[in-house]
């Protein structure tokens, strides 16, 4: 493959392309609400019709509205239609000789579209999937061709780092350090791997970012295997994601057909290949040392680091890890420019990021926003606000590794620091939104027990700790516990996090630390003489 | 590589070879670390969380048995705060299984209770969670008690790096993890186990017992681990 005869894909693509499309949402959230059988009842309706000369049906990734899926998007005119049952397919294909649709028209201005900037979705509900013709049609591996054409490794590097792009996992670590690490730490061999685990509750970018549009990801990891040298790959992604996974493998095998993976990329002596490893859905596998483990067939448990997998990570050589949404951020970085990039977002967090929208707010599903829009914008203005005349009472962000933050706190801009200094942290994107009725001291033994759960066990801190904290939290709930029992709550907290041997633990009190920074009267309400007796009245 | 490096510890200054752990460099200065899941002669995992130490300013927590020491590094390894944390940490391991050492054949002769005598634990302040695990006693010599073992590996890690069979190993997550032989099988049904008592002699607590041996009569010989070093040092396996 050269670069003729990718731009001949991208023009008989072009070519083969209807005045009209119907681009109904594929993806895992749409399709779990009946979009297949909405794509066969508008595919029908077409031939019925007799209008396939002028119209397709295509099978796009998510839309992102996910809470009123199944979606169908019409181009070139570009209306929305919202919870399309089957039967109201055909209606929105008569449109096209004037008639009247039954399907409820979505409002494609509202602001939950109109504020998003896309970087990593740029493609996400346009690019079919499955199909690599789709993808390459929309510009894709282009990037890879100019990078593995164009450019030596160190150049590439310098790029990434220019750019400014910071890990997507949770950490935020600078994208470009830890390539020119892996690129300078001395092996015969050097891998790369996507870490597509996601694990946190609430979660779900990744994933939306794998069904939508996999190839950028691939893409992604081919030109950060060319610029830090590695010629192998793999993808951990977990086995409750089987769409993923799906398209994961059809999209390697369409790569590696066209030559774009494998062995001499772009007729360079370039060469790359990827496999998948499916995780069995443990949350702690996504930790890096314990990803690594998983890999090689062991126990999936972290260990201490260093050495960082940088120096030593898959059976001792130099390892690059990055997330899913990191990969995705690369085409486009290099596409650009690393100024282009470095001008979207904050002063210290560069471009978008990607976030899942869920919990009591109105508009649930995925936004892509430049850092630096406020949560109040992302909540209140995109989100539309709690549902049923409810006022917001806090969002949770970073998952169990992350915090709390308080309704009068919205008004922080989302980056790296400004997070972190409300004690929670972007973590890899997960925003769980919370209204009046939410009890913080539960939501707060929520996410211990998904710790406790989710633990490894190897270390004590993190294995016994959480379920001292866990048994704490239900003492309080249960109106058992008095004022005094707060300071050990604390101290407990602060143990588990100094002590743990992994991220994990180390961040599993932060969800306890926040509600107690900002919520202590909820605290303190259960801990009132009596409420024992009144939290047992009200049936809890 | 192995260049000496100088540092300090506890304020004095000392000399330590370039590839040695904090926890040797200290021990060869007469500074006795508290450790748990640390054998030596096995690879070290930085499990138990006791020996962690304080290095640098602002102080950061690293494990002394797995983190090599490094030049003009500032270590301390007896703070208030570190002594917080490690009773904390035994006393979580109290209150995780049952430690009712009365009734325990490792009575008197038990690394857990020499940790809480150290670190001065004269009550538990966590609920105990007692859970009433079982004991395994289906091996001819050997039996396991699950209420005691603490899940320091080291039984699995004697095994594997020594005597090569790779009986042991965990299972499950969380505050269910356990140590399991074989594919969690009964120990004495195991096709692997050699019977030859290793991972016996390396557990800290009355988690591995010898048969017949009777309240506080389990006495281990570590002198018959310190093949175990010499084995290392001729790097007669692979960690
Ligand atoms: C308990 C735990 C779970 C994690 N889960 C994930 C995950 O699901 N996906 C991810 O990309 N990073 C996860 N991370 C962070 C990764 O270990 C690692 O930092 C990240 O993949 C690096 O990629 P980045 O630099 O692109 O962010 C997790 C970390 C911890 C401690
Ligand atoms: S902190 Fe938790 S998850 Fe991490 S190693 Fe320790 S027990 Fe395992
Ligand atoms: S007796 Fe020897 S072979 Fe058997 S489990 Fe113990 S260490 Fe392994
Ligand atoms: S059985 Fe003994 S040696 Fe093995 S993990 Fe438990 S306490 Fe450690
Ligand atoms: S899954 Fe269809 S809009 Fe997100
Ligand atoms: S002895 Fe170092 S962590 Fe256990």
């Amino acid at each position: 493959m050269d670069l003729a005869e990718l731009q001949e894909v991208a023009d008989r693509e072009a070519a083969a392309s209807k005045a009209v499309r119907f681009r109904v949402c594929s993806a895992a959230g749409c399709l779990s609400s009946g979009a297949l059988e909405v794509r066969s009842g508008l595919e029908d309706a077409v031939e019925r019709e007799g209008l396939g000369e002028n119209a397709q049906v295509c099978a796009v990734g998510c839309l992102r509205l996910c809470c009123e899926g199944p979606l169908v998007r019409v181009d070139p005119d570009g209306t929305l239609y919202e919870r399309v049952a089957p039967d109201q397919a055909a209606s929105i294909v008569a449109t096209l000789k004037g008639g009247e649709p039954s399907a409820r028209r979505g409002d494609a201005d509202r602001p939950f579209f109109s504020l998003q900037r896309s970087i990593v979705l740029e493609n996400s509900g346009t690019v079919e999937p499955e199909r690599i013709e789709s993808y390459i049609a929309a510009g894709g591996y282009r990037s890879l061709h100019e990078v593995v054409r164009e450019m030596n490794p160190a150049e590439v590097v310098d790029l990434v780092t220019r750019s400014g792009l910071r890990g997507r996992g949770g950490a935020g670590y600078p994208t470009g350090l830890k390539w020119g690490m892996v690129a300078k730490n001395p092996g015969p061999h050097k891998f790369v791997v996507c870490n597509a685990d996601e694990g946190d509750p609430g979660a779900f970018m990744d994933r939306t970012v794998l069904e939508s549009d996999p190839h950028r990801v691939l893409e992604g990891m081919a030109i950060a295997a060319y610029a830090v040298g590695a010629e192998q790959g793999y993808i951990y992604v977990r086995g409750e994601y089987p769409l993923a996974i799906r398209r994961l493998e059809t999209g390697i095998r369409q790569a590696r057909r066209l030559g774009l993976l494998g062995t001499q990329i772009f007729e360079s002596p370039f060469n790359f290949r990827v496999d998948l490893r499916i995780g069995a859905g443990a949350f702690v596998c996504g930790e890096e040392t314990a990803l690594i483990a998983s890999i090689e067939g062991r126990r999936g448990v972290p260990r201490p680091r260093p050495p960082y997998p940088a120096a030593s990570g898959l059976w001792g050589n130099p390892t690059l890890i990055n997330n899913v949404e990191t990969f995705a951020n690369v085409p486009p970085i290099i596409r650009n420019g690393p100024e282009w990039f470095a001008s979207i977002g904050t002063a210290k967090s560069k471009g978008t990021k990607v976030f899942a929208l869920a919990g009591k707010v109105r508009h649930t599903g995925i936004v892509e926003v430049p850092m630096g829009t406020t949560l109040r914008t992302i909540v209140e203005t995109m989100g539309g606000g709690a549902p049923d005349g409810g006022t917001i009472k806090a969002v949770q962000t970073g998952g169990p590794s992350g915090g709390c933050i308080p309704e009068d706190r919205l008004d922080t801009p989302v980056d790296y620091e400004s997070l972190a200094q409300l004690g929670s942290i972007m973590g890899s994107g997960g925003m769980i939104v919370m209204d009046q009725g939410t009890n913080m001291v539960e939501i707060a033994r929520f996410f211990i027990g998904f710790c406790m759960d989710e633990s490894c066990g190897k270390c004590i801190p993190c294995r016994a700790g959480t379920v001292q904290l866990h048994r704490m939290l239900s003492r309080i709930i249960d109106g058992e516990a008095a004022e005094e029992d707060l300071e050990p709550l604390r101290a407990l907290c602060e143990m588990v996090k100094a002590a743990s041997l992994c991220g994990l633990g180390q961040s599993a009190p932060n969800p306890v630390l926040s509600t107690l920074r900002y919520f202590e009267d909820e605290y303190r309400q259960l801990l009132r003489p009596g409420a024992g007796a009144a939290a047992a009245s009200a049936g809890r | 590589m192995a260049t000496v490096k100088t540092l300090s510890i506890d304020g004095r200054m000392i000399n330590a070879g370039g590839d040695q752990t904090v926890l040797e460099a200290a021990a060869e200065v007469g500074i006795a670390i508290p450790t748990l899941c640390h054998l030596d002669g096995v690879a070290d995992v930085g499990a138990c969380r006791l020996c962690l130490v304080e290095v640098g300013d602002p102080p950061r927590l690293l494990p002394a048995c797995s983190t090599e020491v490094f030049e003009a590094m500032v270590v301390r390894t007896d703070t208030e705060r570190l002594r917080g944390l490690r009773r904390m940490i035994v006393e979580l391991l109290f209150a995780e299984r049952n430690h009712v050492c009365a009734v325990c054949v490792a009575n008197g002769h038990c690394e857990l209770q020499d940790l809480a005598v150290r670190v001065g634990m004269d009550h538990v302040r966590f609920e105990y969670v007692h859970p009433g695990l079982p004991v395994d006693i289906s091996h001819e010599r050997f039996g396991v008690d699950h209420n005691r073992c603490v899940l320091c590996t080291r039984c699995v890690r004697v095994c594997d790096q020594i005597e090569g069979a790779h009986t042991w190993d965990v299972a499950f997550r969380g505050a269910g993890a356990r140590v399991v032989t074989d594919m969690h099988q009964p120990w004495g049904t195991s096709q692997t186990c050699t019977s030859c008592g290793k991972c016996m002699q390396a557990c800290p607590t009355g988690a591995i017992f010898r048969k017949g041996a009777t309240v506080a009569e389990m006495e281990r010989d570590r002198s018959i681990l310190s093949f175990l070093v010499t084995a290392r040092e001729k790097k007669q396996w692979n960690v």
